[in-house]
């Protein structure tokens, strides 16, 4: 257990230091979010007002936008260089690999999720301070089950034709609860009048989505990154 | 094709021929009146969609963590297939049902949208064996898996969250002038389903023993 975990902090810490002298990842999804946040904008603000339901759902749909986008480079990058192949080979656990894949993902989604949260706050006036903790909660646990399952497609599908399209295809089905419960968590913290025990109903919606997809994705990474 | 297919097939002729006549026999609810008969359409379709899930998800793990075995991956292949289609069932009587129920063709509710985002799964699993090329068995066979994790929210979303889709528990307790003609048209749906199902998983094993010739012949 311990060595899987010094393994997985080992890519993921590959992976932020491959990020942290390209930046490639971080500008590229950076910029899309934010224009993604603007489309919204456009689209939904009439007067100068956002409809007040608006902002959950904008915050929610650009982080799995985002988070696509910058899976699909991020396996992109070891499939060009067929540096997953390498790491596969290594006498570590399969778990090992995708654990640490996951913490890398994870960590830069944390960075798009801060500058999101501030524009979703600075341009259709959401209360992100009315209960900081919860909202942490529901966007922590809500990437975890978003990234847990991103992970694993994005490196399965790297072996596959029409990866780009089939990504997207076949991730958003299955994250929609994961997508649901944050939007209705968030929903309910950014509402006029705070529904906080709803909040944390859906706060422990979305642990529990975490725990069958984690255990799931950690089940079924070994078998599928297999040759036969 | 397997021996029991044609018979699966003339029982399923036979009762869904009669079940319009049990169905036409069946008495009237007293607040749906007409429309409340394409519930016995309605529930088999969903009964064996969720059914479909279920078998797909445990022939997808027997496909990731078994032995090499083309049954089971046309087993799992079968069972998304018909996922589909009998979901197709549920999501055309269902909005008819719900006209006239709830005054919308579609209502955001959780059992509808969670068999929804599941038949979306399914629609994702068939897409990536579609375009995935070679290999894609044991990607999509992932899918199913997650597919199936689906199939017990789907089940109790009823029971937990505030709905307004009949919940589960309404079945048993049926009348029996109301559960004679359900049950004899899930037997009929089952058959039918059996049929298809058996049909379809020779042809995924025959599509496998001649894709295995090919692939010897050009070694």
């Amino acid at each position: 257990m311990r060595r899987t975990l010094r393994t997985a902090w080992r890519i993921a810490r590959k992976d932020v230091v491959i990020e942290a002298r390209s930046r490639e990842l971080v500008y590229t999804t950076l910029f899309f979010s934010v224009a993604c946040v603007l489309i919204f904008a456009f689209g939904l603000v009439r007067d100068g007002h956002a409809p007040e339901e608006a902002s959950p759902a904008i915050l929610w749909a650009t982080i799995v936008f985002a988070g696509t986008l910058a899976l699909g480079r991020t396996f992109e990058r070891e499939r060009e260089s067929e540096t997953l192949r390498a790491l596969l080979l290594a006498p570590s656990e399969r778990a090992a690999v995708y654990l640490g894949k996951l913490a890398g993902l994870l960590l830069l989604m944390a960075g798009v999720e801060i500058t999101v949260l501030l524009l979703v706050g600075l341009l259709f006036s959401a209360p992100l301070l009315r209960a900081p903790w919860l909202l942490a909660g529901l966007l922590a646990t809500g990437t975890l089950g978003f990234a847990c399952v991103g992970t694993l497609f994005a490196a399965m599908l790297m072996r596959a034709r029409s990866r780009d399209v089939l990504l997207p295809v076949v991730l958003f089905p299955i994250v929609i609860p994961v997508v649901i419960a944050g939007v209705r968590g968030t929903a309910a913290i950014f509402a006029a009048e705070a529904d906080l025990p709803t909040a944390l109903m859906w706060l422990g919606m979305l642990v529990f989505f975490d725990a069958v997809f984690v255990t799931l994705a950690l089940w079924t990474f070994g078998p599928v990154m297999s040759e036969g | 094709m397997s021996k029991i297919t044609p018979v699966l097939l003339l029982v399923a002729a036979v009762v869904f021929a009669a079940a319009p006549f049990v169905i036409n026999g069946a008495p009237p609810e007293a607040t749906m009146g007409l429309v409340q008969k394409i519930f016995y359409f309605h529930f088999p379709a969903a009964l064996l969609t969720l059914l479909s899930a279920i078998a797909c998800g445990l022939a997808s793990a027997r496909v990731m963590f078994g032995s090499a075995s083309s049954t089971a991956d046309a087993v799992a292949c079968a069972a998304a297939e018909l996922a589909i289609v009998f979901g197709a069932i549920v999501f055309v009587t269902g909005p008819l049902w719900g006209r006239r129920a709830w005054g919308v063709w579609w209502q955001w509710d959780a059992r509808v949208t969670s068999t929804f985002v599941m038949w979306l799964v399914f629609w994702s699993y068939l897409l990536l064996r579609r375009f995935g090329g070679a290999g894609s068995e044991k990607l999509s066979a992932a899918v199913g898996l997650f597919g199936m994790a689906l199939a017990p929210f789907v089940y109790w979303s009823v029971n937990m969250w505030r709905t307004i889709h009949p919940p589960a528990s309404v079945v048993p307790k049926l009348p029996v002038d109301f559960a004679i003609p359900l049950w004899l048209s899930v037997a009929a749906f089952a058959c039918f389903y059996g049929a298809l199902m058996m049909t379809r998983v020779s042809l995924g094993r025959a599509e496998a023993d001649l894709n295995a010739l090919i692939v010897e012949m050009e070694d």
